[in-house]
């Protein structure tokens, strides 16, 4: 035994517990056959996490095992709990976007289309929203399915160890971060949907980038299927593992690539439209293996029809030049505009002397709304989207103050997470990994 | 430490200075402490376009034990901090800490009961970069400032002098809320 | 000073019509929420809650009315579903195209199986606590989401329980993935969920004490410091509403 303080085995009521550090399995096996009561037949409860490079964030696994076979796994979360929701509840409607884009990190947009979707749902103003939103709505939101699944199949494909899938998956999320950048000037976390429509119109050449990087997708798309599809070590670590056949996806809440990969077409765009998803021309991926491959499949699919859609949106956005991105109503929509100023970026100068010279009303509109914001009508809306993990829900109740009584999310990684018991019970401890990454949990929406 | 401490101070310990110091910030090798959204841009940093590997960075150790800089990117919440302190604990020296990110240098946007105001708390945290989250440029920008911190680490007795230079520095140094004027 | 014009007077006529006739902008927004339910008050507006500010907007006091109940026919598949659960419902009320079933937590479970098993409910999109301090003996809320895929069809489902004894069926059984959603609830609201397997806490430390979402829970803020001046946490920062 080594004299590291940490590296000693200490008791505790439910027995030794070590703490590996290296070249001391042996002391580790020891230890397990002496242990006096009935764990001593090789049964070992590893603690995977929450720091692990291969648990997508801070997730920590509790795993029981007996020799390389999973008996037990366990998930506990809460490493990430940052307290969003109550925060929200101290803050204005609008004030409210930012805080939530940031739970499910990965696909921010969506954190945001829900929760504004339910306020309007709730201001009754869902009918009066511009059709340029709306468009760029869907087109931000599909743009980042298209950098979500990228992730999870560049932390997929690090985790089994394919190493090049990481870094090509990464290599693609910069052009679709450089749209972003473009158009809500962030790469991440961006707090531009907001209740009423989005935050800022589309900047001048936007659309040539947005055509560019289509074109540029469907050359680039093609080598993940190329590398990955019918790659027999990828095939062999994927395929079979982590099953979930229907009955366990409906039992277990989840929804998105998941429930997809058991062959059931259950996508929220298509089953309860909104944001006009039904005008637009696009099809729903499933696989019939209810394994990880099929998931893996089925979101190598969906980029592409993500890519059919951002075609369409631009399209539209062509002819919409100039519409209006905001609800008609002043007393809601948010009024300041940003410009390209001499020193870079700032308050649009055209803005201010609407609202210091030409108009009270605009004055008056600007300063409640800063101030105190806008007031929601009593009452509570749940409106889901799909994001790229599932069924993303904000359930928003208000008491007709302008700071949210309660805004709940509902988020598919904290559902789709209790999956990982039934999943990897009775595999391997390799295929653990994997079952998880084929979930696509984002520790960010677990924890809220 | 070993050799270094028993060499005389003096020239011959200021090459050794330079030479160790040159040593450790070339292959400074972090170890992966990604939490939040900051951990994705950490990892875009690693990737093709901001490439750490050109500084040495690429591999992130998984093991605290192999690694050198801990990048605590993203929000601690209160359940998490005593993991980050014994990670922390668990890696050899020299290491120093990069708290990545406005929630982990302050708490950032999130201040209340379940977020850590500030991984400074737990441990000594060598670079602050705020952001939310920071570009990878920044990140490499904030890399590249703590590489010289690095390069200008002493050794031996140079370096208890340093040492205690930095803490009289630290305790004389005026405390915020006493710099007045300085609104810009 | 010349004298104003006649033409420049406000014409007689347009005086006499009251604000409304004028111009439709000015008529104030009707209240839809006729008989609604009282579960607050709201004091103070534009920041001055406590009264005693020249304002005199301190004094206000409004109360705030959730959506009233609904009558027969709620209208389309409302009916159907409510027809479903005949006798177990205590009030229904429909607002903004969705509809909430207020349920006592004694017919929680026979209602969530009759609309798993006959309403082809089979979805439970989670449960999702509410803390209404000011509505006594109701205090907190737990809202299940229910989905039906066979008929695209989505309700809600509301229980109440008072702070006193905040029990409640646990619906693991109907449901299994409210597992980890009722453990969110009781780890946030206190809310005790008889009948779960597990019921230990989720998000937080497992020795934290409290229930961090209640809303006489503070926020838990520290002030800030900066150059020269200190901000204080939000929920004590001067506020506006």
């Amino acid at each position: 035994m080594t004299d590291d303080v940490y590296a000693t085995g200490s008791e505790t009521t439910q027995g030794r517990v070590f703490t590996v550090t290296g070249q001391d399995w042996d002391d580790v096996v020891q230890g397990v056959q002496d242990a006096p009561d009935d764990l001593g037949d090789e049964r070992v409860v590893v603690n995977m996490g929450p720091q692990h490079p291969s648990t997508h964030g801070v997730l920590r696994l509790i795993l029981e095992l007996e020799g390389e076979t999973v008996t037990e796994a366990r998930c506990g979360i809460g490493y990430l709990h940052t307290g969003i929701e109550k925060n929200m509840e101290f803050r204005n409607w609008v004030q409210g976007v930012t805080f939530c884009t940031r739970m499910d990190y990965l696909s921010p947009f969506y954190n945001e289309a829900t929760y504004s979707l339910g306020v309007e749902r709730l201001l009754d103003i869902e009918d009066e929203i511009p059709e340029k939103a709306q468009v760029m709505r869907v087109l931000l939101m599909e743009l980042n399915r298209i950098s979500s699944h990228l992730v999870a199949i560049a932390t997929g494909g690090m985790e089994i160890g394919a190493l090049t899938v990481m870094t090509i998956g990464f290599r693609e999320r910069e052009l679709v971060l450089d749209l972003f950048e473009l158009i809500t000037g962030l790469r991440m976390n961006h707090a531009f949907i907001r209740p009423g429509g989005v935050a800022q119109d589309l900047p001048p050449g936007a659309l040539d980038e947005i055509r560019d990087f289509v074109g540029l997708m469907k050359k680039r798309l093609p080598e993940y299927a190329a590398l990955c599809n019918a790659n027999p070590i990828f095939k062999a670590r994927l395929e079979g593992v982590g099953h979930l056949d229907l009955d366990g996806c409906l039992a277990l809440g989840i929804t998105g690539p998941v429930l997809r990969s058991t062959g059931y077409p259950w996508d929220l765009r298509k089953t309860d439209p909104y944001c006009g998803y039904e005008t637009y021309d696009f099809d729903v991926m499933t696989w019939d293996t209810a394994d990880s491959y099929g998931r893996f499949r089925i979101r190598l699919a969906e980029m592409g029809e993500s890519l059919r859609i951002v075609e369409q949106c631009a399209d539209r956005l062509q002819r919409l030049e100039g519409a209006p991105v905001m609800v008609a109503d002043k007393k809601i929509a948010w009024p300041s505009q940003l410009a390209i100023g001499s020193d870079g970026m700032g308050n649009s100068l055209d803005h201010i002397r609407h609202i210091m010279g030409e108009s009270m009303e605009s004055l008056i509109h600007h300063f409640k709304l800063v101030t105190e914001g806008f007031r929601v009508p009593p009452g509570q809306a749940y409106v889901p989207v799909e994001s790229p993990r599932g069924e993303l829900g904000a359930h928003v109740v208000s008491d007709g103050g302008t700071r949210p009584f309660r805004a709940h999310f509902r988020d598919p990684s904290f559902t789709n997470l209790q999956g990982t018991s039934v999943m990897s019970e009775g595999g391997m401890v390799a295929d653990v990994i994997v079952a998880i990454a084929s979930l696509d949990p984002v520790m960010g929406g677990v924890d809220r | 430490m070993g050799i270094e401490e028993k060499l005389p101070s003096g020239v011959l310990l200021t090459t050794v200075e330079g030479v160790a110091g040159y040593m450790r910030k070339a292959s400074f090798w972090p170890a992966t402490f990604g939490l939040a959204c900051c951990a994705i841009e950490m990892m875009t940093s690693g990737g093709p376009k901001y490439d750490l590997a050109r500084f040495g960075m690429e591999v992130f150790r998984a093991s605290p034990r192999q690694a050198d800089l801990m990048i605590v990117a993203g929000r601690v919440s209160n359940k998490m901090a005593p993991v980050l302190r014994q990670i922390y604990d668990q890696m050899a020296e020299p290491k120093w800490v990069l708290a990545m990110g406005v929630c982990a240098s302050s708490g950032g946007m999130f201040n209340n009961y379940a977020v850590v105001q500030g991984v400074d708390h737990i441990v000594p945290v060598d670079m602050y970069l705020p952001g939310c989250p920071p570009r990878p440029e920044m990140l490499i920008d904030a890399i590249l400032k703590l590489h010289d911190q690095v390069q200008d680490t002493k050794l031996g007795k140079n370096r208890e002098k340093q040492i205690v230079e930095l803490e009289r520095a630290g305790l004389n140094a005026l405390p915020t809320s006493d710099m007045k004027g300085e609104l810009r | 000073m010349t004298p104003t014009e006649p033409d420049d007077k406000p014409d007689e006529k347009a005086v006499e019509q009251t604000a409304a006739e004028q111009s439709p902008e000015n008529i104030p927004p009707r209240s839809t929420t006729s008989g609604g339910e009282v579960v607050g008050v709201r004091r103070g507006m534009f920041g001055a809650k406590t009264g005693g500010d020249t304002s005199g907007y301190g004094g206000l006091v409004k109360p705030v009315v959730f959506p009233g109940p609904a009558q027969r026919p709620y209208g389309g598949w409302f009916d159907v579903v409510a027809d479903g659960i005949e006798g177990l419902v205590e009030k229904v009320v429909v607002h903004r195209g969705e509809i909430t079933f207020h349920v006592r937590r004694e017919h929680l479970l026979e209602a969530a199986t009759r609309l798993r098993d006959e309403q082809r409910f089979e979805f439970c999109a989670g449960v999702s606590g509410v803390h209404y301090p000011d509505d006594a003996g109701r205090e907190l809320h737990a809202v299940y989401s229910l989905l039906s895929m066979t008929h695209n069809r989505r309700i809600r489902v509301e229980v109440s329980v008072p702070d006193a004894d905040p029990h409640l069926p646990s619906l693991v059984a109907v449901y299994p993935t409210l597992d980890w959603h009722e453990r969110e609830a009781w780890d946030f609201f206190g809310m005790v969920f008889d009948g779960h397997p597990a019921l230990t806490r989720i998000q937080m430390p497992d020795d934290w004490p409290g229930h961090p979402q209640r809303k006489d829970y503070p926020l838990g803020g520290i002030p800030v410091e900066y150059k020269g001046g200190t901000v204080p946490p939000p929920d004590q920062r001067r506020s506006y509403s």
